[in-house]
C-alpha cells in the first residue's frame, strides 16, 4: 500500500515538473550553452566543429541538430536556436544576421563502376529531368538512369535547382533521399545510380563527375571555375552575445577554418 | 466493523483518480485527433480536398499539395505486403494449431512473436543490404522498388496475422473437428472445409490488422522503397507512401509545407481508422456468432 | 478427375510444413546475419565509451543511456495510468456504455502508428507546448504509445484472479482499494509485468515517433529538456547516411539482443503465470 501510494505520489510530482518545465525557467545549465539547428549538410562539420571547440572551452555545451535549412532559419526567428544553420542564400523576408563560415562545392556522383567521366551541366539537366532516361544515350550500356534527388526543402536540393536545373523541374519519378550520407550510400551501392551531394563527404565509395569539363575541388572552386557551389551560413537572430561571439570566432579562426578545410570545404576567406 | 466517514471518502477518492486515469485514454486519442486535424484541416480548406487527395503533384514549397500517388502507393504497399505475409502468415498459424505437437508449440510461437519484437529499422536495413541488390540485379529497375518493400512489409507482418488467426483456428470448438473426422473426411478436408470456414471472420480481422500495421509503418519503407513521387507502374519502379512523406519531410518543413504534411496525417489516421473499425467489426461478429 | 484425398492431405501437411519452417527460418537468418556481422565488433569498450566522430570511431554509450532514460521515465508514467484504467475497467464499474467507450479509445489508440505519434508529439509537446526537441518530449510521446498495450495486459491479467480471492478479502471486511490492493494486484503482477516487458521491447525499438519529439543530439543528456538519441534512432542514422556499416551491425545485435532478453523474461513470467492458474 505504502509503496503504491510513494510511486503515484513520485509521478504526480514528475508530472508537475514537467508542466512547470519550459526552456526558459527550467532547469539552468551550469555550462554556457548554444544550440545550432539546420541544414543536415553542414551538421556532420558544425558536430565537428563544436566537439573541438568544446575540449578548448571546457564550460561550453554546444548542441548541434538537424532540422534543415529552412527549419533552422525558422527557429532562429522563433529564437528556438541560437544559431541556424543554412546551406542555401537567405530569401528576401528572412532579414537576419547572417555569417558565411565556408563554401562547399556540390559534386554530381556516380558509382565508381561507371565508365563515365564526365557530363556537361545540360546532360545532368536532362538526366534529372527524365528527357534521358537511359545510359545508352550517355554513351554506356543499355540500363536505365537510378537518379537520385533529395526532397524538398533541402538545401542542397534547393541550391542544385537554383545551379543546374535552372528553373526546369525535377522529375516526379526520380528516388528521393533526405540527406547527403543517404544519397551517397545509394550511389555506393547501385551501379546505375547519379545523385549529387556535398564535395565534403565525397570519398573512394563514389566517383565525382566533371561537369562541363571541370573537375569539382577545391582548387577549381576556389578559383571560380566550377560553378555549383552554395556557402554555408550560420544564421543570428540579431547581434550575437559573448557566447556566441566566443564561438563564431573559433569558426572563423585559424583553427576553425583549418578543421573545415581538413574535411574538404573551402573556407570564408578563399 | 462498520466503514467510517473517512474511509469511505478514501473509496470515493480513489474510484476518482481511477476514472480520470481510464478517462485519460480517452482524452490522449482526443488531443491527437484534435491536434493533428488543427494543423492538417486548413489546408483543405485552402487548397480544396480534391486538389490534395485528387491532386497528382506534390511540390509544396510551389503551392502542389497533391498526394493521390501516395495514397494509391500505400495501398500498393500493403497490399503487396499482404500478398508475401497472408499465405504465409496463415500457413504458420493452421500449423501451429492443426499439426504441431505441444513442445513444437512451446518453441515456435515465442520465435515467431520475437519477430514482432525487431525493430522496424532493423528491417529496413536488412533489406536494403540483402534484397535491394538481389531485385536490382535479377529483375532490372533500381531495386528500391514496391517489390523489395512488399518483401519487407510482408515479413513484418507476419506475427500480426500469425498470432491472431492462430486465436481464431484455436477458438474453433473441438466437437466440429471430431465430427468432420467422423464422416471420414481427411484433416486436410476438415482443416479446409470446417476449422478455416469457422474461423474466417478471425483469419480476416488479422489480415485487417495486418494492413494496419503496413499502411502504417515507416523507417523500413523509407529506407527501402526509393521515395519517388510518381504512382509507380511496374512493381520495380521506387514508390512513395504516405507515412514516408511525412517522414522525409516533417524535420524540414515550414509553413504551408509542414501544414500539408499534416493533410497527410490526417489522410493516414481516417485511413487507419476505417481499418481497425473493419478488424474490430469482424471480429465482434465472430463472437456474437 | 478427382484427386484422391489423401493425396491432397499429405501434400497439404507437405506444403503447411514447408511455410512454418520458411516462416521460421526467415527469423532465424535476420539473427544470424546480425550476429555475426555485428559480434566481432562488439566489446566493453563499444558499450562503454562515448561515439565519435558521428559514431564512426567510439562506442554507444551515450544512446544506451539515452535509451534508459527515455525507457524508464516513459514507463514511470504510462505504469500508474495504465494500471489504473485496468483496476477501473475491471474491478471499479460493470460493463456499460462508459466502459465501452474507454475501451474504444484503447483500441483506437493502440492502432494509431507510431509517425501520427510523431507528428503529434512534434506539434503539441515540441512547438505548441515549447519543450523544443527534448528527452521530456520523447517520453511523454512514448508514455501515450504504449499506454494501450499496458491497459490490455494488465486488464487481462487482473481478470485471470480467481473471484473467491476476492470474496474472502470481502469477507473479511476489507474495503475494496484494500482487496485491490492487497489482494488483486499481488496476484496480477507478473502479468502485469510481462505488459511492462513488452512496452518496454517496443519503446527500445521505436524510431518515427522517437525522432521527431527527442531529437537526434548525439550526446548525454543531462536533463529532460535536452535532445538525446536512443540506441534505435542512432543505428537508424548509422545505416541511413552510411556513417559507418560495422558500428551499425554491432549497434543492431545489441538492440537486438537487449529487445530479446526482454522478450524471453516477458515470456517466462507469462508462462509462470499460466502455470499457476491452469
Amino acid at each position: 500500500m505504502r509503496n503504491w501510494v510513494l510511486s503515484l505520489s513520485l509521478c504526480a510530482i514528475i508530472l508537475l515538473c514537467a508542466c512547470n518545465y519550459s526552456p526558459s525557467t527550467g532547469f539552468k545549465h551550469q555550462k554556457k550553452s548554444i544550440t545550432l539547428a539546420g541544414s543536415t549538410s553542414i551538421m556532420p562539420f558544425a558536430e565537428k566543429l563544436a566537439e573541438h571547440f568544446m575540449v578548448e572551452h571546457p564550460d561550453f555545451i554546444i548542441d548541434v541538430q538537424g532540422g534543415g535549412s529552412t527549419a533552422g532559419i525558422q527557429a532562429v526567428m522563433n529564437n528556438t536556436v541560437q544559431i541556424g544553420m543554412s546551406s542555401r542564400a537567405l530569401k528576401e523576408n528572412e532579414r537576419l544576421n547572417t555569417v558565411i563560415i565556408c563554401y562547399d562545392g556540390i559534386s554530381i556522383v556516380v558509382n565508381p563502376k561507371n565508365p563515365i567521366h564526365a557530363l556537361s551541366i545540360k546532360q545532368i539537366r536532362d538526366i534529372f529531368n527524365r528527357r534521358i532516361k537511359n545510359w545508352k544515350e550517355s554513351d554506356w550500356i543499355d540500363r536505365a538512369i537510378d537518379a537520385v534527388t533529395r526532397e524538398e526543402g533541402s538545401g542542397t536540393r534547393g541550391s542544385f535547382e537554383e545551379l543546374v536545373m535552372r528553373g526546369e523541374e525535377i522529375n516526379d519519378g526520380i528516388m528521393v533521399q533526405d540527406s547527403n550520407g543517404s544519397v551517397k550510400e545509394v550511389v555506393a551501392t547501385d551501379p546505375y545510380a547519379i545523385g549529387y551531394i556535398s564535395l565534403g563527404i565525397v570519398d573512394n565509395r563514389v566517383k565525382a563527375l566533371t561537369v562541363d569539363n571541370i573537375i569539382p575541388s577545391i582548387e577549381t572552386i576556389k578559383s571560380g571555375e566550377y560553378k555549383i557551389v552554395r556557402p554555408f551560413i550560420f544564421v543570428l537572430n540579431g547581434e550575437p552575445d559573448n557566447d556566441l561571439r566566443t564561438f563564431i570566432l573559433f569558426v572563423l579562426s585559424k583553427e576553425g577554418q583549418s578543421i573545415l578545410k581538413k574535411e574538404g570545404l573551402i573556407g570564408a576567406y578563399d | 466493523m462498520p466503514m467510517t466517514d473517512k474511509a469511505l471518502f478514501k473509496e470515493k477518492f480513489i474510484k476518482g483518480i481511477l476514472v480520470s486515469f481510464a478517462l485519460s485514454s480517452l482524452f490522449f486519442l482526443f488531443l491527437i485527433f484534435i491536434f493533428i486535424f488543427i494543423e492538417g484541416l486548413p489546408l483543405f480548406h485552402k487548397i480544396g480536398l480534391k486538389n490534395i487527395i485528387f491532386g497528382f503533384k506534390w511540390a509544396p514549397t510551389k503551392g502542389s499539395f497533391g498526394i493521390f500517388p501516395m495514397i494509391v502507393s500505400s495501398f500498393f504497399v500493403t497490399f503487396g505486403a499482404l500478398i508475401v505475409g497472408a499465405p504465409l502468415g496463415l500457413s504458420c498459424a493452421i500449423y501451429l494449431s492443426e499439426y504441431s505437437g505441444k513442445k513444437m508449440k512451446m518453441f515456435l510461437k515465442p520465435a515467431l512473436e520475437l519477430l514482432a519484437g525487431i525493430p522496424s529499422v532493423v528491417y529496413g536495413f536488412l533489406g536494403v543490404i540483402y534484397i535491394v541488390p538481389i531485385v536490382r540485379d535479377c529483375l532490372g529497375g533500381p531495386g528500391f522498388s514496391l517489390l523489395s518493400a512488399s518483401i519487407i512489409l510482408g515479413i513484418m507482418i507476419l506475427p500480426t496475422i500469425i498470432s491472431i488467426s492462430f486465436d481464431a483456428l484455436m477458438g474453433v470448438p473441438k466437437t466440429y473437428r471430431e465430427g468432420s473426422y467422423a464422416m471420414g473426411a481427411t484433416k486436410w478436408q476438415t482443416i479446409f472445409r470446417i476449422v478455416i470456414p469457422s474461423a474466417s471472420s478471425g483469419i480476416l480481422a488479422s489480415f485487417i490488422l495486418g494492413m494496419g500495421r503496413a499502411i502504417g509503418e515507416t523507417m523500413a519503407v523509407i529506407m527501402i522503397a526509393g521515395n519517388a513521387l510518381k504512382i509507380p507502374t511496374s512493381i520495380l519502379d521506387p514508390l512513395r507512401t504516405l507515412t514516408g512523406n511525412i517522414a522525409l519531410e516533417l524535420a524540414y518543413a515550414t509553413g504551408d509545407h509542414r501544414l500539408g504534411l499534416f493533410s497527410t496525417g490526417v489522410v493516414l489516421l481516417v485511413i487507419i481508422m476505417i481499418l481497425n473499425y473493419i478488424a474490430n467489426f469482424s471480429i465482434k461478429r465472430k463472437i456474437i456468432k | 478427375m478427382r484427386i484422391n484425398p489423401r493425396i491432397t492431405d499429405k501434400l497439404a501437411r507437405i506444403v503447411l510444413n514447408t511455410q512454418a519452417f520458411f516462416t521460421v527460418g526467415i527469423l532465424v537468418i535476420i539473427i544470424l546475419i546480425i550476429i555475426l556481422k555485428g559480434a566481432p565488433h562488439i566489446n566493453l569498450e563499444f558499450i562503454l565509451s562515448a561515439p565519435e566522430d558521428m559514431g564512426r570511431h567510439g562506442g554507444i554509450f551515450f544512446t544506451i543511456i539515452g535509451t534508459v532514460f527515455l525507457v524508464f521515465l516513459s514507463i514511470l508514467l504510462a505504469t500508474p495510468l495504465g494500471v489504473g484504467t485496468a483496476i477501473f475497467l475491471t474491478e471499479y464499474t460493470k460493463e456499460s456504455r462508459f466502459t465501452k467507450i474507454i475501451r474504444f479509445g484503447v483500441e483506437s489508440l493502440a492502432g494509431i502508428p507510431s509517425i501520427l505519434y510523431g507528428l503529434f508529439g512534434f506539434i503539441f509537446f515540441v512547438i505548441k507546448l515549447r519543450m523544443g526537441w527534448s528527452l521530456l518530449a520523447g517520453v511523454l510521446t512514448m508514455a501515450i504509445m504504449i499506454l494501450p498495450t499496458i491497459i490490455r495486459t494488465s486488464e487481462e491479467a487482473i481478470k485471470a484472479v480467481p473471484r473467491n480471492l476476492r470474496i474472502v478479502s470481502y469477507s473479511l471486511s476489507a474495503t475494496k482499494w484494500e482487496t485491490v490492493t492487497r489482494v488483486v494486484l499481488p496476484s496480477a503482477a507478473p502479468g502485469i509485468l510481462t505488459g511492462i516487458m513488452l512496452s518496454i521491447g517496443r519503446a527500445v525499438g521505436e524510431t518515427a515517433a522517437i525522432i521527431f519529439t527527442m531529437g537526434s543530439s548525439l550526446r548525454l543528456p543531462m536533463s529532460l529538456m535536452d535532445s538525446g538519441r536512443t540506441m534505435a534512432v542512432h543505428f537508424y542514422i548509422l545505416a541511413r547516411e552510411g556513417i559507418s556499416m560495422e558500428k551499425a551491425y554491432a549497434t543492431a545485435l545489441i538492440l537486438v539482443l537487449s529487445i530479446l532478453f526482454i522478450n524471453i523474461i516477458a515470456y517466462y513470467i507469462m508462462n509462470r503465470v499460466i502455470a499457476k492458474y491452469s
